[in-house]
């Protein structure tokens, strides 16, 4: 992208001034570095979600932004329901509520590095993973339907992980207003046997290493300590969450015609918050939602099975589980004012600071952790939301390295052999079902997760806490 | 940027290519027929799973789905082939289409995912309407198009 199209406001913050169908500037934070190396259709993106009805104060893109489907990934746009505004599934899309959950495990590198190998092995045959596999349980329809209501409240109730997990996760494990009836049942069948399944893709299970602190006052209320080991897993709501957003792409796409919604580009697709198809989304999103906190709990479970089954004094607790593929209502303040908006933030990261009431009361004054996953070779960053992220963009962050090579490319470049072998002797074990896979998520074909970070610091968006470095991971 | 199927030849016909995008993959077919083109494009989809030369045809399935327009059609064609793969754990090889209008009637001849000897790469979620495309250019040959996300 060529930065000579937008406005320099600071190093990190670029403006394309509305131009044509675009009702509010788009802004993007990045450095000059980021922004060169962005593909031109990400602003095309920011310009078009710029041009939806109800949008609110700007179109966003994060450090990370790529080129997506409607939206970009690691856009960020706030509609408001009483200025008419818009709740869009291309603006979430296929992954809905794809996420991370960090578990702090309480041993050191240590106590761990002897038995890395066994722990690899062990976590490979323990969390189903890649095409084709199936969960730890298959639910019936009523058991379905409790969980989109339930989330990973429900997996508590089951018995996967403890009651306490819930107070370290977003919306305390369960997103409220879930409509299963708004469901279709063909999600409903894709859905059935994946509990608990990581998937496949940039999908992962990472044992890592917390090698650098950068604010200790933060990574002491985490509980982070250098030289300590993590579990980070990496997935989201499954069959069930890629096909309500196959079906309402469909259905919002004729609801936006129906409203003389132009759209630019089909992926765009959306519908009125306040329409019988933007509810029935939302209440379908949102057991979605409940579908992935609760997934992203089951994983953990078996997990904590596993430590056990190695590091008998083992006790795995939860840092935060966070979504980055979502649409929430929230309460913003916007030029003085208090509005309630639907934020959507796809391949971006909630990072509310200190002191929002939606931050656990744990970390409350510090601010909400906000975990960003880099590549199997490179490191992984957590994160704190700011007050002045506030402010920025709604209260979000960036969500990861995003790809600067395409799958095709990293296959060309990289066999998957070589690629375990490599990272082998760099200390970083790799589990996967598909050397195929392993090649096109090859390091090499990501961005640099640290040019990603800072640059959200930088821009105000989140402040670095911690950096922590892949020990083990399974790819799926 | 085309990139070529791995076991048709470029430039004849029927084939399948995928095509870049910058984090999923763009599959195309391209034949005689619209049939043939749609047939292809679904060889393609099971290529960025698999190689569909690897896929032995145990089982069929049928399908059928309808759309307003070619574009949405490939879309829902696409997707059919999705779920099947999603809700029955197979892979398929050898696709059949015959179109009626806006209607299409699908065969697919299948097996179940073989981990070992399938190495299945990723899966895919949907067919997307990014980049989506049906044409019969000025000599009779259709392309079909789309990205598909991974």
């Amino acid at each position: 992208m060529d930065p000579n199209r937008l406005s320099k406001k600071s190093s990190t913050e670029w403006w394309l001034a509305p131009t044509g169908r675009m009702r509010v500037p788009g802004i993007i934070f990045a450095s000059e570095e980021l922004v060169r190396a962005m593909d031109e259709k990400v602003l095309q993106q920011v310009a078009n979600v710029a041009g939806l009805p109800g949008i609110v104060r700007a179109s966003f893109a994060m450090p990370d932004a790529h080129w997506g489907y409607g939206f970009p990934i690691g856009g960020v746009a706030a509609f408001s329901a009483e200025a008419g505004g818009v709740i869009s599934a291309g603006g979430v899309g296929f992954d809905i509520s794809c996420g991370v959950r960090t578990l702090r495990t309480g041993l050191s590198i240590d106590e761990v590095e002897p038995r890395r190998a066994a722990l690899a092995d062990a976590l490979f045959r323990a969390v189903p993973c890649g095409v084709g596999s199936t969960g730890p349980v298959r639910l019936s329809a009523s058991e379905l339907d409790d969980l989109m209501l339930g989330g990973a409240r429900w997996a508590v109730k089951r018995g996967f992980g403890r009651a306490a997990d819930l107070e370290t996760i977003e919306e305390d494990g369960v997103m409220a207003g879930a409509d299963p009836d708004a469901v279709s049942s063909e999600a409903k069948q894709r859905q059935r046997d994946q509990l608990g399944t990581l998937g496949s893709g940039n999908h992962y299970l990472e044992v890592q290493e917390v090698v650098e602190i950068f604010a200790p006052d933060i990574a002491a209320a985490y509980q982070l300590r250098a030289g300590e080991v993590v579990v980070s897993i990496h997935c989201g709501s499954r069959g069930l969450g890629h096909q309500i957003g196959t079906d309402y792409l469909k259905s919002m796409l004729a609801e936006a015609g129906r409203h003389g919604i132009a759209l630019p580009e089909r992926e765009l697709a959306c519908a009125p918050i306040d329409s019988a198809t933007g509810r029935h989304y939302l209440g379908a999103m949102r057991a979605a939602m409940n579908c992935a906190m609760a997934n992203r709990q089951v994983i953990a479970h078996l997990v904590r099975e596993t430590f056990r089954e190695i590091f008998s004094a083992a006790d795995l607790t939860l840092l935060y589980d966070v979504s980055h593929n979502t649409c929430k209502e929230e309460e913003h303040e916007v030029d003085g004012r208090k509005r309630r908006l639907f934020v959507h933030r796809k391949g971006a990261t909630r990072a509310f600071g200190p002191g929002h009431p939606a931050v656990p009361a744990v970390y409350r004054s510090f601010g909400q952790p906000v975990l960003i996953g880099g590549s199997m070779g490179t490191a992984s960053y957590i994160l704190a939301g700011t007050t002045e992220g506030m402010g920025r963009a709604f209260g979000s962050a960036v969500h990861g390295a995003g790809r600067s090579l395409s799958r095709h490319e990293a296959t060309k470049r990289w066999k998957g052999r070589a690629v375990v072998d490599t990272l082998a002797g760099h200390g970083i074990l790799i589990r996967s079902p598909s050397l195929r896979g392993v090649a096109e998520e090859a390091p090499g074909a990501y961005k640099d997760v640290g040019a990603v970070v800072d640059a959200a610091e930088q821009a105000g968006l989140a402040r670095k806490v911690a950096r922590v470095r892949p020990l083990v991971c399974v790819k799926g | 940027m085309r990139v070529e199927g791995l076991r048709t030849m470029p430039n004849s016909l029927p084939r399948w290519e995928h095509f870049d995008h910058e984090s999923d993959i763009g599959v195309r077919g391209i034949g005689r027929s619209r049939d043939e083109a749609f047939a292809q494009v679904a060889q393609a989809l099971t290529a960025v799973v698999t190689d569909p030369a690897c896929v032995l045809a145990r089982e069929s399935v049928r399908v059928s789905c309808q759309a307003a327009d070619d574009e949405m059609l490939l879309v829902e064609w696409l997707n059919a082939i999705i779920f099947q793969m999603a809700t029955r754990g197979m892979i398929f090889g050898r696709f059949a289409v015959a179109c009626q209008d806006m209607h299409l009637d699908g065969e697919m001849a299948g097996e179940r995912i073989d981990r070992d000897r399938h190495q299945p790469a990723v899966e895919v979620k949907a067919a997307t309407m990014s980049c989506l495309r049906v044409v019969c250019d000025a000599t009779g040959v259709w392309t079909a198009e789309c990205v598909v996300d991974v």
